[in-house]
């Protein structure tokens, strides 16, 4: 119930935060919303020296369309993403995700980077990023670079964030035409993490074929997985039942899910399969409209 | 030991300051530095909402904070909610009107999220109410009188609304 003591630092400015990265190095932890790091720090799993609180860096919260992309800020919290218009009317596979993220407390401070940066495979952001292609910006002493989010889950906890790295931006490709995304999860109870759950996003042409197609699969594997088999076989099809039924069971063969106390792997495996159904289907209605 | 720091709320609408270790959590300081016990600890796991309070104008659980963390804010607690003459604020009666308890050990921190659910959709439907308190578990009432005790503060608070806008 009670972390360990450490030192508490508050930097008014992102340079300032990375030089405090690179000063204390592995005994540093960035503290932003804290939602999953706090809960680890009372468990005495996480025992970072320093924590370094973001919380006080202007200009970090924003969602905003910009170029080719929607960006949303390093601060920015579920519960805004929740009640952004914006988000609301152009990408609901967005509001599918945060709005099974946790519960509102907790969603009051979580923030979309920081479910992608603490590198959970049981965190819903990361599948949908996968299937809306996204990329992360890594500010650290080197500058800024960008991380396509293909490449950014590297194993459990672990991402390709380097020590002195702060996820200071995401950026999802504005959707073309035609295009329409959904994220179905199952869980216990609300708050709890999935059981398995879908992120699936399509862009089709005027004539329904598809032409760019992404699958995340959340908590059924060490990462967060791209269904790039499932993806491949729909390529240049149509969405209908047949389509759809097929790329489900290959997504449900490129999970790699462990037995444990939300099921038995062989039951999520048919989890994933039936989600995939119904992300996919809802994908395609709301590519249609 | 971890240097300390001071920290400075308006708990209540009454400023406070303690010198603290980072690691308190926001629910200790609460409940020891200010002897504010009507915010419960309830798990061990960041699950309950036993804990929650109103920070900056939204809910959070404390024990998911440090109080370090909320140095400068402004903070309400159960302890607010009745008035400074004492008249129960609208979801209190509605929890005794309604019998929106049995033990009691939840109901702060379903005050406090229904607090901040009506005071940001004042007329929510059942489906919202529940959404609204899900981050609160009750071992007790199967939550349908929490609901109705909800929607009982709703219904007073618009009419008393509706009266001042007459007024």
């Amino acid at each position: 119930m009670i972390p360990p003591a450490f030192e508490y630092l508050q930097p008014n400015t992102i340079p300032e935060a990375i030089m405090l990265l690179q000063q204390h190095g592995e005994d540093a932890k960035i503290l932003s919303g804290g939602q999953s790091l706090i809960p680890m720090m009372k468990l005495r799993i996480a025992r970072p020296a320093y924590l370094i609180d973001i919380n006080r860096i202007s200009g970090l919260s924003y969602i905003k369309e910009e170029g080719a992309f929607l960006k949303i800020g390093g601060l920015t919290r579920e519960a805004e993403l929740e009640a952004s218009q914006l988000i609301r009317s152009k990408y609901p596979i967005l509001i599918d995700t945060a709005h099974v993220i946790a519960d509102p407390q907790v969603r009051n401070l979580a923030t979309v980077a920081g479910n992608l940066a603490h590198g959970d495979p049981a965190n819903d952001h990361p599948a949908t990023m996968l299937a809306l292609g996204a990329q992360v910006v890594a500010t650290g002493s080197g500058g800024e670079r960008v991380i396509p989010i293909e490449e950014f889950f590297l194993s459990l906890f672990s991402t390709a964030l380097q020590p002195d790295e702060i996820l200071t931006e995401i950026r999802i490709p504005l959707a073309p035409p035609h295009s329409g995304g959904a994220y179905f999860k199952l869980e216990r109870k609300v708050g709890d993490f999935a059981t398995a759950a879908v992120a699936a996003q399509v862009t089709q042409d005027a004539n329904g074929v598809v032409q760019k197609v992404g699958i995340g699969l959340t908590n059924v594997g060490p990462t967060p997985i791209k269904a790039k088999k499932a993806e491949d076989f729909l390529r240049g099809k149509k969405l209908d039942g047949a389509s759809i039924r097929q790329a489900a069971q290959l997504a449900a063969d490129e999970a790699q899910p462990s037995s444990d106390l939300r099921g038995p792997a062989d039951y999520k495996k048919g989890l994933i399969k039936e989600l995939a159904k119904r992300a996919l289907s809802r994908a395609a209605q709301r590519a249609g409209t | 030991m971890a240097k300390k720091h001071l920290v400075s709320v308006k708990v209540n609408g009454r400023e406070q300051e303690a010198v603290v270790e980072p690691r308190l959590l926001l629910v200790h300081f609460i409940r020891e530095n200010l002897q504010l016990t009507g915010t419960h600890i309830g798990c061990d796991t960041s699950h309950c909402g036993a804990c929650t309070v109103v920070l900056n104008g939204k809910t959070v659980k404390s024990c998911t904070m440090f109080a370090v963390q909320a140095d400068g804010a402004e903070i309400l607690t159960v302890e607010g909610l009745a008035s400074a003459g004492g008249q129960l604020h609208a979801l209190q009666e509605g929890f005794r009107a309604e019998h929106g308890l049995q033990c009691g050990f939840c109901t702060p921190g379903m005050l406090m999220s229904s607090y901040a659910l009506l005071h940001n959709n004042p007329n929510p439907s059942e489906e919202e109410i529940r959404r609204g308190i899900s981050g609160n578990l009750c071992r007790c009432t199967g939550y349908q009188n929490i609901v109705g005790a909800v929607q009982y503060a709703a219904a007073k608070m618009a009419k008393v609304q509706s009266k001042a806008n007459v007024a």
